[in-house]
């Protein structure tokens, strides 16, 4: 396929969420009528329907963008940095080590002392696990992904670790459903602890564009064309253990989108790199938001969770990028 | 004119020296082809002088400035390195992959600027790929690739091209062709230098050749002068007769050397 102009899928896409979040301001448990929903808003009355939205519906769907452009973006990056079209961002540790954070808070019952702790402590996960990474994997590609591994797998251990020790069957419960990943409960609070990590983190990951294009051609190439591939390893890193630690310790652990987002991208941009950054950002804000309001529309006993529908998903879509792979390369 | 100098360049590796004590100077309108056997340290080298790889003594420098020391960005406007069989890892078009060459003159952010967009056409049509130029490059031959690697090279109109093995792999009409291309770069007032296997193009092409054994510089000169069946039979362990002269002059290997 021909790459459009540079300018038409950003802006489709930008296009896409805004409808989206519209959307999803308008759609809920609660059936409330637009109309309804509209008036709450612009009177200056407290009422029920003003509250959902605000106080409800607003913050899910802030955080939901904010979470989803961190994977989306985060995804770009990794798969243009690694070259490699299953990169995403849990590989560099970063997301085991905040559910890890969070579910030591659930463990203890810190969450219940005060409601920040989990996020929180995630957050502390995240970073952690992204300082181990760094530690042991700053030389090369290669050692990066290794060294991403091991800390996934050590987190993991811990994990599992918690969980066969839980001081109860509920504190157990709690914990695994935490880590399925859900925007519910989340209020403006959330979004103001997340909100700083993840523009942070994006603003660093934005500007890899022109490291990641040079790196088309190989590391060494790169290099010789003055891109300085161990300050660019080490910023994507950072980039990614900021955005996506802070995404997860605040909604758990949310598969695929990462890895999805920029393959749905690439053949409208030519499949250069830098071009699939923002419209990656802005389709994982996208997918998100669907994701989220299935958990809301689709009724189920218990409460469908978000982890759950982007695997359901994003698995298949697995298969389809494998089939599609085997094509390209017989 | 450019100047591009090794003084004592040493590199180790686990004890080993793999470039031992190498110094030299070559300059612009040169197209020094280097030669050596299999782990001589020729891609070593050639990546010292390229201020990709810290050498552990000595220093390679352009015109009087240590490369390692340059600015990234202003070494490689200057010089254009091309690794051992380059490849794309993205089905990323040609002109695409053409106009990365110009990554040290653009700016952070953007694509290219219109103003490049004739030097990226004149670069393409220099290197016959106008043809080929929407196309996925992970698509192309081998030769087509070779093609659009070079023209990435020399898009940014560098003073110095180092590449590495430019002709391993190419059947004989892309590998003439490429070293026609060399040699006219050369002609044009630019400094080439090249490792390579095929001594009769190197005899044929280059005007400078630079024969390496075990990390150490057994010879640099004059093509003509200095590619001998004693240099041959010296850096290679092998009998070879150098034939002819001029652009009719061809290496004849004649077998193993006694070294009984």
């Amino acid at each position: 396929m021909k790459a459009l102009p540079r300018f038409v899928l950003p802006t489709a896409a930008a296009l896409l969420l805004l409808a989206t979040a519209a959307g999803s301001l308008f759609l809920g448990r609660v059936n409330i009528s637009p109309a309804e929903l509209l008036a709450g808003i612009v009177s200056p009355h407290a009422s029920l329907a003003g509250l959902v939205v605000t106080e409800l519906r607003a913050p899910r769907a802030v955080l939901a963008i904010l979470v989803g452009a961190a994977l989306g973006l985060s995804g770009a990056v990794l798969q243009g940095l690694l070259r490699n079209p299953l990169a995403e961002p849990g590989l560099l540790g970063v997301t085991n080590g905040a559910a890890l954070g969070a579910v030591i808070a659930i463990y203890f019952g810190l969450a219940h002392v005060f409601a920040m702790a989990t996020p929180l402590l995630g957050l502390i996960g995240a970073m952690g696990a992204g300082a181990l990474t760094f530690a042991f994997g700053r030389t090369s590609s290669l050692t990066l992904i290794l060294a991403g591994a091991a800390v996934s797998s050590l987190m993991a251990a811990f994990l599992a670790m918690a969980l066969n020790f839980a001081p109860s069957p509920y504190a157990a419960y709690e914990m695994s459903i935490w880590m399925l990943g859900s925007f519910s409960e989340r209020s403006w609070d959330h979004v103001a602890l997340a909100a700083p990590f993840i523009l942070a983190g994006m603003a660093i990951l934005s500007t890899m564009g022109r490291a990641i294009d040079a790196l088309t051609l190989g590391e060494v190439q790169a290099q010789s064309l003055g891109v300085p591939i161990d300050r660019t390893r080490v910023l994507v890193l950072l980039g990614v253990g900021l955005a996506v630690g802070a995404a997860t310790s605040v909604v758990g652990s949310v598969g695929f989108i990462g890895l999805v987002a920029p393959h749905l991208v690439r053949p409208f941009v030519g499949h250069q790199p830098s071009r699939t950054l923002l419209p990656s950002a802005l389709l994982g804000a996208t997918l998100l938001l669907w994701a989220d309001i299935g958990t809301r529309v689709i009724h189920t006993n218990t409460e469908l969770r978000l982890g759950v529908i982007t695997s359901l998903i994003g698995a298949p879509f697995f298969f389809w990028l494998l089939v599609r792979l085997r094509k390209l390369a017989p | 004119m450019t100047r591009l100098e090794a003084s004592h360049l040493s590199v180790r590796r686990a004890g080993r020296a793999i470039v031992d004590d190498v110094s030299f100077a070559m300059t612009d309108g040169t197209f020094v082809a280097v030669v050596g056997a299999n782990g001589a340290g020729k891609s070593t080298l050639l990546s010292v002088l390229a201020g990709l790889l810290t050498p552990d003594a000595g220093m390679a420098s352009m015109d009087g400035a240590p490369v390692v020391r340059m600015d990234r960005r202003e070494l490689a406007r200057r010089r254009a390195y091309l690794p051992q069989n380059p490849r794309a890892e993205w089905p990323i078009a040609v002109e695409r992959l053409v106009a990365l060459g110009l990554t040290p003159q653009l700016p952070a952010f953007g694509g290219l600027p219109g103003g490049w967009e004739p030097r990226l056409s004149e670069a393409i049509a220099a290197c016959d790929l106008t043809a080929h130029r929407l196309q996925p490059a992970t698509t192309l031959s081998g030769g087509e690739l070779a093609r659009a690697m070079l023209a990435r090279a020399l898009i940014g109109e560098p003073q110095v091209l180092i590449a590495d093995e430019p002709v391993a792999g190419l059947d004989p009409r892309h590998a003439l062709d490429t070293m026609a291309r060399l040699e006219a770069l050369a002609a044009a007032g630019k400094l080439v230098v090249a490792a390579m296997h095929d001594l009769t193009l190197a005899a044929r092409f280059a005007s400078h050749l630079m024969a390496l054994k075990a990390g150490r510089l057994v010879a640099f000169g004059p093509t003509a002068q200095t590619l001998t069946a004693d240099l041959i039979g010296e850096v290679f362990d092998v009998e070879a007769n150098v034939v002819g002269e001029g652009t009719g002059v061809y290496v004849d290997y004649r077998g193993l050397t006694d070294r009984g």
